[in-house]
């Protein structure tokens, strides 16, 4: 009916149907994805993120050597043979380093915001939906995490336990999770007032239902932001915890070769640049992709 | 015969649209004579207040335009002043009032500075002069104890004491034309009734012409002496208010009053089922060649929907466009 | 007589805690409805009617159960809705349902037209699982849909047709109490007497009893047979639609009538219209008297110190005011 509509010739009458009928208006889902595909930077920012997958998940399995290996000469610069981007202070390939390194970093970025996502919205969600004393409670809690030096709490974590990939990504997940909490919270508290939720609970839906099922996926948008911001920041974190020597010695990751080669830094620019730079450039993929995010499910930024 | 005070001649106003160039006004003439409130009316979307806002040379620049007519204050055409003449005239010569008070007004300075701030702008008195005019004018809106008001923040006034620190504001400057846009809209009827009394009382002392746009055709009748309805950017007819109350000719003015259950002094037992006017204003990027009501008319000729109606002069000083006028149908 | 009362108020109280003033100074309270009662008669339109503040969306909420009520007894037939908790309360929410003002802000965006109205059937569990699909269907035939427009989401309708969609979730529990608030207020006028017309038909149909809340006396005038008018949390005054606009009492009543602005010259002239001064008070800890002696031109010391009780003056019409004789003559200016 409405594409039969769409196409009628401008010189026609418009019918009566026509003037009852509403236009076909996209589903929301589909006009995010048109939105954030004009995006040149968030476009941009998912090629990015694409090929640092490829890179670190499938090119391991092509290009073998192993990252711990000492396989030339110490601090070979870049464009020596077998070594294209060079060795480090000890003749360990850097190319398999990022190669092989790549998805530990990826690992601990992607678990911690994870994490981080999960305490922020069970915290958030509850308070901004009860209110009143939980949300106080809850909301005292989040400011305790938030004035806390969040790097030496969590070079405590990881000193206390084992340094690990888990325990690394645990410290940085319970570290960063106030931002999420704050605006799960203000999100819920917005939506919570909305009369669709008192139609909700005027049709007996339970609190558990209005939570999840209906408040939850509108209040999606902002969080799913949220959550590619965090996974940024928790990139970056791991490579600070690594840097300071904190991280698990047995495992390769980026952050690490930073940390390991950082007396270097002088002497070989590489050993600390290159993964500097692969870094640079996955928390630039996740940030532009947030943020096209953001532009392309925020009504207010869509220009007719 | 009197000249008008500001003249709308066959105005076009377009905004471009992902579906394409919606024309919101289209061929719009209105005059404003010296002394008169002129009402508009006409439902959400029909392009009253870009009507005002085109007055105002405030529609937003892309996507809008204003594709052809001229808008002319007292012989000067508004569409061809320089953008440094527009900012002398809005607030000085023509100024607005929005439906919304709490909005308009900036939260962070006193009320009392905010009008001082436009007749600071506007006739270069001294700093101390200003402030005095702000609190003559908050008085003349009757406001109470208009010198403690006056230094008081937008937040702590209710939302009819906001409107009234609006028009103080609107004022201040003695402007010759007044632009209302549904400005009692958000306001409780009684407090409605306040704002309505107020600006009479204003109109009368100032001698200010009024455009009045509102969807409330008592509204209308109250305040009005004459009144244009509007249609998809349209005027589909004009003239004085009692008799379009009385006599209206074009189909959808004619709905527009029946569509409303009207307060009666002595109710019936008997309740009429209200004329609905069905369906919804078109998408303004999709108008045919015909009279843009034709598809929700239910008088609906043939030709409607493929000719425009020319304006036909139906009475004094009352005009219509539609076929069934030409056709001597009604 | 009785049987045919469907819902019955007494003395209904909300009154909403303020935050504190500081960390010792004292709690204040709103007092959003204040001792309300209220009788309506199955198959009737009963409207309260009032401006901002005068606690008739709270009354409806508070009917609703989706406010906490401070004290006073509700019956909905055989349900005493106050004291209902739990499954009980959820069992008892499918014989009333509500339809909301804002067209746009009461549909979840992210369900489709069609699971909007299915939901309710779903939830409390009314009719076979089976017939829910024709029943939907049906629905949306019976507000002025086309079945086939289940498949949209709310946004890809106008906001007309967004209201329909309101009036067919609220039926489609087959609820005996429709509680509508303010359902005409946000849309265009021409679409508010789709909706009216609409309302009316079903009632019609169906047999349904409103209880309709609105600020536009002209649409309280059309639509109701019996009709609160509220002020500050408390009815002024009462009565069937005939008598409260051909004989309005209260000062308050009167003054509302007067301030619509209206296409009528016979109101338009009327001598005795009231101007109030100033806007309604707030109604935090109101004080002692009637509610509207504040702006009352009538008001006299009496007023200020004592709550008139609302009291008959003649059948069925109700006032509560000091100054109205037992006789129904109102308060007249001295000149």
């Amino acid at each position: 009916m409405s594409a039969a509509d769409n196409s009628q010739s401008q010189d026609a009458p418009p019918t009566f149907e026509a003037a009852y009928e509403i236009p076909d208006i996209e589903h929301p889902l589909r006009e995010a994805a048109r939105m954030f595909a004009r995006n040149k930077a968030a476009v941009g920012g998912l090629i990015l993120l694409v090929g640092i997958l490829i890179l670190t998940l499938l090119v391991p399995f092509f290009y073998t050597v192993d990252p711990f290996d000492l396989v030339w000469a110490p601090l070979s610069p870049p464009g020596t043979e077998n070594a294209l981007f060079g060795t480090d202070y000890l003749g360990r390939d850097i190319l398999a380093g990022i190669v092989h390194g790549g998805s530990a970093t990826l690992a601990v970025g992607a678990s911690a915001a994870l994490l981080a996502v999960v305490i922020g919205l069970s915290v958030g969600s509850l308070a901004g939906y009860y209110g009143g004393w939980v949300d106080e409670v809850l909301m005292r809690i989040t400011e305790f995490f938030q004035v806390l030096p969040t790097l030496l709490f969590a070079m405590v974590i990881v000193a206390l336990f084992k340094p690990s990939v888990a325990t690394v990504a645990f410290a940085i997940g319970v570290v960063s999770w106030t931002a999420v909490a704050r605006l799960a919270r203000s999100e819920f508290l917005r939506i919570r007032s909305l009369d669709y939720i008192k139609a909700a609970r005027s049709i007996s839906s339970s609190n558990r239902r209005i939570i999840w099922f209906v408040i939850l996926p509108n209040a999606m948008p902002p969080l799913v932001v949220q959550a590619t911001l965090a996974v940024g920041g928790a990139i970056l974190f791991e490579a600070g915890l690594s840097f300071l020597g904190l991280a698990d010695p047995n495992v390769m990751s980026w952050g690490f070769m930073i940390g390991s080669s950082r007396d270097y830094l002088m002497d070989a620019w590489w050993t600390v640049t290159i993964p500097g730079i692969f870094i640079f450039l996955t928390v630039l993929a996740v940030s532009l992709i947030g943020d096209g995010l953001n532009d392309a499910t925020n009504p207010k930024l869509r220009e007719r | 015969m009197v000249e008008p005070l500001l003249e709308i001649k066959d105005l076009r106003v377009e905004f471009d649209t992902r579906d394409g160039v919606a024309t919101v006004i289209d061929g719009l003439d209105i005059s404003l004579y010296p002394g008169e409130i002129l009402g508009i009316v006409g439902e959400s979307g029909c392009g009253k207040s870009m009507t005002a806002l085109s007055v105002m040379r405030l529609v937003p620049v892309p996507p809008g335009r204003i594709a052809k007519g001229t808008i002319r204050l007292q012989g000067e055409d508004l569409l061809q002043a320089s953008e440094k003449r527009m900012r002398e005239v809005r607030g000085n010569a023509i100024s607005m009032i929005f439906q919304e008070p709490m909005t308009s007004l900036n939260p962070v300075f006193s009320v009392g500075d905010q009008i001082a701030e436009t007749i600071l702008l506007h006739e270069g008195v001294g700093k101390r002069v200003a402030w005095q005019r702000a609190v003559e004018m908050l008085d003349a809106v009757g406001i109470p104890a208009p010198e403690i008001r006056a230094r008081e923040y937008p937040h702590q006034m209710s939302g009819g004491m906001r409107q009234r620190v609006m028009i103080a504001m609107a004022l201040a400057c003695q402007p010759r034309v007044l632009i209302a846009d549904e400005p009692t809209t958000a306001l409780d009827v009684t407090v409605q009734a306040q704002i309505f009394d107020l600006l009479k009382d204003l109109q009368e002392k100032t001698g200010a012409v009024i455009m009045l746009i509102t969807h409330d055709m008592g509204a209308i009748a109250e305040m009005a002496q004459r009144v244009v309805v509007m249609y998809a950017g349209r005027k589909v007819e004009d003239g004085p208010v009692d008799e379009i109350l009385t006599n209206p000719k074009h189909p959808y003015t004619a709905g527009l009053i029946g569509c409303v259950p009207h307060l009666s002094v002595n109710p019936t037992e008997e309740r009429l089922p209200l004329t609905d006017i069905p369906g919804v204003v078109p998408p303004l990027t999709r108008l045919g060649k015909g009279c843009p009501f034709a598809p929700r008319c239910v008088k609906a000729l043939d030709k409607c929907g493929w000719e425009m109606p020319p304006q036909s002069v139906v009475g004094e000083d009352h005009r219509a466009s539609c076929w069934l006028i030409e056709n001597d149908e009604i | 007589m009785t049987e045919d009362i469907l819902l019955s108020v007494e003395n209904l109280k909300v009154h909403f805690a303020m935050k504190r003033r500081g960390l010792t100074g004292p709690k204040s309270f709103v007092h959003a409805v204040d001792g309300v009662n209220l009788k309506i008669t199955k198959g009737k339109t009963f409207g309260i009617v009032g401006e901002s503040g005068s606690g008739k969306t709270t009354t409806a909420l508070a009917v609703m159960r989706l406010v906490p009520i401070t004290s006073g007894t509700i019956t909905l037939g055989d349900f005493r809705l106050d004291q209902l908790q739990g499954e009980e309360l959820r069992r008892a929410r499918r014989h009333m349902q509500i339809i909301f003002q804002d067209p746009y802000s009461s549909l979840n965006p992210r369900v489709r037209a069609g699971a909007i109205v299915r939901e309710p059937m779903d939830l409390m569990d009314v009719g076979e699982t089976s017939e829910r699909e024709d029943r939907v269907a049906e629905l949306f035939r019976q507000v002025g849909l086309r079945p086939e427009q289940q498949a949209l989401f709310p946004h890809q309708f106008s906001g007309g047709q967004r209201q329909r969609i309101g009036v067919a979730r609220a039926l489609a529990s087959q609820p005996d109490l429709v509680v509508c608030d303010e359902p005409v207020s946000a849309l265009d006028v021409a679409i508010q007497a789709q909706i009216i017309n609409l309302l009316r038909k079903l009632q019609d149909d169906l047999g349904l009893t409103y209880l309709f809340i609105s600020h536009d006396l002209g649409v309280v005038q059309y639509i109701c047979d019996e009709i609160a008018v509220m002020y500050l949390g408390k009815v002024v005054e009462q009565g069937d639609r005939i008598s409260l606009f051909t004989e309005p009492l209260h000062p308050y009543t009167w003054a509302l009538l007067s301030a619509v602005p209206s296409a009528d010259p016979a109101l338009r002239d009327q001598k005795n219209r009231i101007r109030l001064q100033g806007d309604p008070p707030n109604p935090i800890d109101p004080p002692p008297g009637c509610r509207f002696a504040s702006r009352c031109p009538f008001s006299q010391d009496l007023c200020t110190r004592e709550t008139p009780p609302l009291r008959p003056i003649k059948d069925g019409h109700l006032v509560a005011c000091h100054l109205v004789s037992d006789d129904g003559v109102p308060p007249q200016h001295a000149d």
